[in-house]
């Protein structure tokens, strides 16, 4: 067969005469081979459609591949000659009838495959009739025939209901059938997203958990899916499905064991945590993910960002499982990342010696980017694990010694965050630190650098003239770093205002006097008004204890984690994603939610599955920096008044939303702690921000700035949050006293004036 | 579901299009050639690409990327396995799956895919009902069809897949009735610099090759079931036997397949076969290194270790290398400077294989920061390295007595040691 291979190479106008001409030979072998020869062309992407007339003539015939292979012609050309195609139709319905199943079967399904408007028309009869054929063959085609048709004409399928019938199909004998109506059905539901097309009850979830034991793998993963949409009544139902869909765990195909996954992972949430099924579950579900790391590395990586939510939600299941996770040299990079970020998420006390010497050995590969990743890692389980820290911050001092450029700087960043976690624990090693000053070339890097310096500016002897040799090039400096920069001279000017005078004035005119860019501007403004002003409220502000910073920084939040849950398998769970915010044409998806627990004592257990994002932070000890999202909606949330009661609770409502209701409900306690405004606002939007914006423009206007005209308070719920503290931090600039105050309770990000 | 599928070869070339659906343009896949370029190795390329309108999720499969396009939410591990059914089909019914021999058998390609697949729906994809459906190309029947003029396709309904058992293709009939299962063990292993485990499991398949006449229902049992805690099974297996009975019982299909799949995870101690002492320094002067690396057995079970092969990934200052061998030869191509690869062959106890000498490398650079890993390969025949064996193997529902056998082999899989 290699004449293939040669129309692959060359095809001219000559050659598409020849075929015409073996088309129209009498000789039946003939014709095949010329039909052979079109179709090899076209599968190489070469237009053949100049021949469609001639092909189509070749469709009456008994010979059953010649036939397909026609049809698989018609289905390329068809949309591009619809008035020839008509000419087809009257053979598709009389091969509809056809006495062998076969015929009938690929007959409709081909037919479907037609994407012309006038040939659907005289799909329908046929297509009714095979919904209804005694043979189940010719079911389960018809059966996907009205998902096709759907996708071309919708209304026509509604109208012709075709979709009870389908419905009807799920209580079909054949379990091929049922799991192909599922298929149809759930692919039908994805463009009508209320339409109620799977309207599941007890008895049809019985006829599918009984489809699902004997039906091909793939019917199986419909199945699955569409009984994770399903909702039980009780703990006892869900229970006994999870009893029935647990058997796929041990499925050959990965996606089978993937979608079963799901589908326990959503019910067992309704099972009460001290029934002993509920651990049995739990010790069952370990060992199938861990076989899926067995598998082809793409299979793995789908695995691997399922897994990070499994981990998430549940991390007991893979908690003794820490060494699958470890990295071999010869796995494809996207799969090593992965890998890193559940190490770290199940790094405990008992395995982070482990996990360290894993680190370290990944932290000398040659790989520039996982290797990266593996210093960060180490940082991150100093943060996460308190009894690793000296050993973690050891390790790093090792790494740093290397010499390696990039290693050396990442190392630098991560110590960084250390220092913030466990203040004045390991300050020793700043030495070793400032040794590397200069090898620093990445702007993330020289920023933590600087940071260190200014923070610890006290025991570094010559803090002035490591400083002042970032101060040269200033301009040719990242924005990062400038700022930096200037926040850390200011922190070493209040430590020791009698030598760093000049250097203060000199990056404060830098900053303000050289810089184009507002924000390094504004916070140059601000520090010299604090030292010129007040320099003790500048020392209460700049110096200010911290909050501290916790290992959650990387955590999805948990509404998103619970409808991620939901998603398992799909390519939400493969970008962390909710399946609205990048699926295409997902009109009004609607979120899916985990079910609640029965048991109403378990609530208590589980506080992250019952309440919206903001209730958690109200557990945690206040100074320490929230996990998730929008960093200035967190920093606003923790800092500013009682959170709980301003904050509206629907768990569809965006971080944004949250900053601007915590905005305005936040500076509506802070003022109205001192100038008597309604200590507690309405959840909606508007009201507390324009009610806060205008208890400061009030307090503007007594004192005298003229700053009320600069923002309407009620366009200011079109501009973003950072529009506001922008605005904000504009008006505050002139009233001194307040700022202090402020400060003290807020947070840097809110003004920028401490650091970062 | 799966709208489109596009082959593409390592030099970055579509060579074959499928559409299901509406016809996508190739134009969707320049989103995958920009990742393709900024990938260091095929292997790196990342399996799910978003694009503005569609998803393109990605196999590589014998220098050979399927790359299925897809438009709606769907589970990707169900397109990446499709897609390697599709791979394994063609390697079925070619030989291999290559371009070259996609390109030759196009026809046959393009039908296999139109019965896999219905608007984006897998439609057929066990090998019994497709090889039923469509004839695998032989170059007998290839000169036969073109006397006769009988085609590929067969001309009956495939009535394994409206059955309840579709695995199996009705009206089996052979001369020689015979059953025969590998016990096949991969070891994966990654051992530390001073020789301990850092993390090893096994790996373990059974593959069956059975040509039994009629409807044969077989039950395997094994001596030590307990070791089994994570398997999964093909489809024909009754799984309600193996939670109650611990045997595998079940009607199989015609033919090679694997029969189960299992897992024996870390946690359970796992015999490691051979031991590598080895002594690779670079020295900081630059310019040269040394290298000296012996295998020697550790838990064998009194088998002997063959086919070893130590395959090396020299830092690139390595220019060239001057080492001798006690066993079998070593290959470094100083041109292409990756790989160091030391064939020796079967592992003889009383003396252990060595290989030692100097590399010489380029000056003036800085020493390599780490010492590079040693991949291993071997093979054990006659042992399953878990201590799995088979008890018995009894059919009913047919009167012949058919030819058994079982065979075990141990192999290295992903084993490496760090230096």
């Amino acid at each position: 067969m290699n004449y293939a291979f040669r129309l692959f190479v060359t095809f001219s106008a000559g050659e598409i005469f020849e075929l015409k001409a073996e088309l129209n030979s009498d000789k039946k072998e003939k014709k095949k081979e010329a039909v052979k020869k079109v179709i090899a062309s076209m599968t190489v992407g070469k237009d053949v459609s100049a021949l469609f007339p001639d092909v189509v003539n070749c469709m009456q015939t008994d010979n059953l591949e010649l036939k397909k292979l026609v049809y698989l012609y018609l289905m390329n050309y068809a949309k591009s000659q619809p008035d020839m195609a008509i000419m087809a139709v009257n053979t598709f319905v009389k091969d509809c009838e056809d006495p062998n199943p076969l015929i009938r079967a690929l007959a409709v399904r081909t037919m479907g495959c037609i994407r012309v408007d006038k040939i659907t028309e005289y799909l329908c009869e046929p297509l009714r009739k095979c919904l209804k054929d005694e043979d189940p063959y010719v079911r389960k085609t018809a059966a996907v025939c009205v998902a096709k048709l759907h996708d071309i004409n919708a209304q026509l399928v509604e109208d012709q209901g075709f979709l009870d019938t389908l419905k009807d199909l799920i209580s079909d004998s054949n379990p091929m059938v049922v799991a192909n109506a599922v298929a149809a059905l759930s692919e039908i539901a994805e463009s009508h997203p209320n339409s109620n097309l799977l309207d599941l009850n007890p008895q049809s979830i019985n006829k599918l958990l009984t489809a699902l034991n004997e039906c091909t793998e793939w019917g199986q993963i419909f199945i699955l899916d569409c009984l994770a949409n399903y909702t039980p009544r009780d703990d006892r139902e869900s229970q006994s499905i999870c009893e029935r869909v647990t058997p796929r765990l041990s499925h050959a195909n990965s996606a089978v064991v993937l979608s079963a996954v799901k589908v326990l992972m959503k019910f067992m949430e309704m099972l009460p945590k001290d029934l002993d099924y509920y651990g049995m579950l739990l010790k069952k579900l370990a060992p199938p993910l861990v076989t899926l790391l067995s598998a082809e590395p793409e299979l793995q990586y789908v695995a691997l960002r399922n897994i990070n939510l499994i981990v998430q939600k549940r991390p007991e299941i893979l908690k003794h499982e820490m060494k699958v996770f470890f990295v071999k040299y010869n796995d494809p990079i996207y799969v090593k990342l992965e890998k890193l970020d559940i190490m770290i998420r199940l790094a405990s006390q008992a395995n982070i010696a482990q996990v360290l010497a894993e680190l370290k050995e990944y932290a000398t590969e040659v790989d520039v980017d996982f290797v990266r990743k593996a210093v960060r890692a180490i940082g991150r389980c100093a943060i996460k694990v308190e009894q690793s820290a000296e050993r973690c911050v050891s390790t790093l001092l090792d790494l740093i010694q290397t010499k390696v450029n990039y290693v050396v700087q990442e190392a630098i960043v991560v110590i960084k965050d250390i220092f913030r976690k466990y203040p004045n624990k390991y300050e020793s090693v700043i030495a070793t630190l400032c040794e590397n000053l200069d090898s620093l070339d990445e702007p993330e890097a020289r920023a933590a650098m600087i940071w260190i310096v200014g923070e610890y500016a006290e025991r570094i002897d010559n803090a002035d003239e490591l400083l002042e040799s970032f101060l040269e090039g200033f301009h040719d400096e990242s924005t990062q770093v400038q700022l930096q920069l200037l926040t850390a001279i200011v922190k070493l000017f209040l430590k020791k205002p009698t030598e760093t005078q000049e250097l203060v004035q000199q990056v404060l005119s830098l900053a303000t006097q050289d810089s184009d860019n507002p924000d390094l501007r504004d916070r140059g403004y601000i520090y010299w008004r604090l030292l010129s002003t007040d320099p003790v409220a500048a020392k209460e502000v700049v110096l200010a204890e911290k909050p501290l910073i916790s290992e959650e920084t990387d955590l999805i939040e948990p509404t998103l984690l619970d409808e991620l849950i939901c998603h398992i398998g799909t390519l939400a769970s493969v970008y962390h994603k909710p399946p609205s915010a990048f699926v295409e044409g997902s009109r009004g998806v609607q979120h899916k939610r985990l079910p609640p627990r029965t048991g109403s004592n378990e609530s208590v257990e589980s506080p992250e599955s019952t309440q919206p994002v903001v209730g958690q932070s109200a557990d945690q000890p206040p100074a320490v920096i929230p996990s998730q999202g929008d960093l200035l909606g967190d920093l606003l949330n923790l800092d500013l008044g009682p959170p709980a009661s301003t904050v509206s609770s629907g768990p569809t409502s965006t971080m944004q939303m949250g900053a601007m209701d915590l905005l305005g409900g936040g500076l509506d306690s802070l003022i109205g702690t001192s100038f008597g405004s309604p200590a507690v606002m309405p959840a909606s939007l508007n009201a507390p921000v324009g009610g806060g914006l205008g208890d400061l423009f009030d307090l503007g206007s007594n004192v005298g700035i003229p700053c009320g005209s600069y923002v309407e308070p009620k366009t200011v719920s079109k501009y973003p949050a950072q529009c506001l503290l922008f605005s904000l931090r504009f008006s505050l600039l002139k009233y001194q006293p307040f700022i202090s105050y402020l400060t003290i309770s807020s947070s840097q990000v809110c003004c920028g004036i401490c650091e970062e | 579901m799966i709208h489109s599928l596009f082959l593409i070869n390592s030099t970055a070339d579509i060579f074959l299009e499928k559409h299901w659906k509406s016809v996508v343009s190739r134009s969707v896949c320049d989103y995958f050639f920009e990742a393709f370029s900024k990938a260091s190795d095929p292997e790196n390329v990342p399996p799910v690409i978003p694009t503005p309108h569609h998803y393109l999720i990605s196999i590589f499969w014998e220098k050979t990327f399927f790359v299925a396009v897809i438009q709606n939410e769907v589970s990707p591990l169900f397109v990446i396995e499709f897609l390697h059914r599709v791979a394994e089909t063609f390697q079925d019914y070619f030989g291999e799956c290559s371009e070259t021999s996609i390109k030759d058998n196009l026809v046959i390609v393009y039908e296999l895919l139109e019965e896999m697949l219905d608007n984006g729906f897998p439609l057929a994809t066990e090998s019994n009902i497709l090889k039923e459906l469509i004839r695998p190309p032989t170059i007998l029947r290839s000169v036969v069809n073109t006397i006769t003029g009988s085609s590929n396709v067969g001309n009956m309904l495939p009535s394994g897949q409206l059955s309840s058992i579709p695995w199996r293709r009705a009206g089996v009939k052979y001369s020689n009735n015979e059953a025969y299962f590998d016990v096949i063990e991969e070891i994966d292993a990654i051992i530390d610099k001073s020789g301990s485990t850092v993390f090893a499991e096994i790996q373990g398949v059974i593959d069956a090759c059975i040509k039994l006449t009629g409807m044969p229902d077989l039950t395997l049992s094994f001596m030590n079931p307990r070791l089994l805690d994570d398997v999964s099974f093909h489809p024909c297996v009754r799984f309600k036997r193996w939670e109650s009975e611990r045997v595998l019982s079940f009607i199989p299909p015609d033919g090679t397949f694997r029969l189960m799949s299992y897992h024996v995870s870390s946690q359970n101690l796992v015999a490691i076969p051979v031991y590598v002492k080895h002594n690779i320094s670079f020295r900081e002067s630059g310019a040269s290194g040394r290298f000296d690396v012996t295998i020697g057995p550790k838990q064998t079970m009194g088998k002997t270790v063959e086919g070893i092969v130590v395959t090396v990934h020299l830092p690139k200052v390595v220019l060239n290398t001057d080492l001798t061998s006690t066993h079998g030869n070593y290959t470094f191509d100083p041109v292409t400077k990756v790989i160091l690869v030391w064939d020796i062959g079967k592992m003889n106890p009383q003396k252990l294989p060595n290989l030692k000498g100097t590399l010489s490398m380029q000056s003036g650079v800085p020493k390599p920061e780490e010492n590079p890993s040693l991949n291993i390969q071997l093979r054990i025949q006659q042992l399953a390295i878990s201590g799995l064996k088979v008890n018995r193997l009894d059919m009913y529902g047919e009167k012949y007595k058919p030819f058994k056998g079982v065979k075990y082999v141990t192999k290295a899989g992903k084993f490496q040691v760090r230096t």
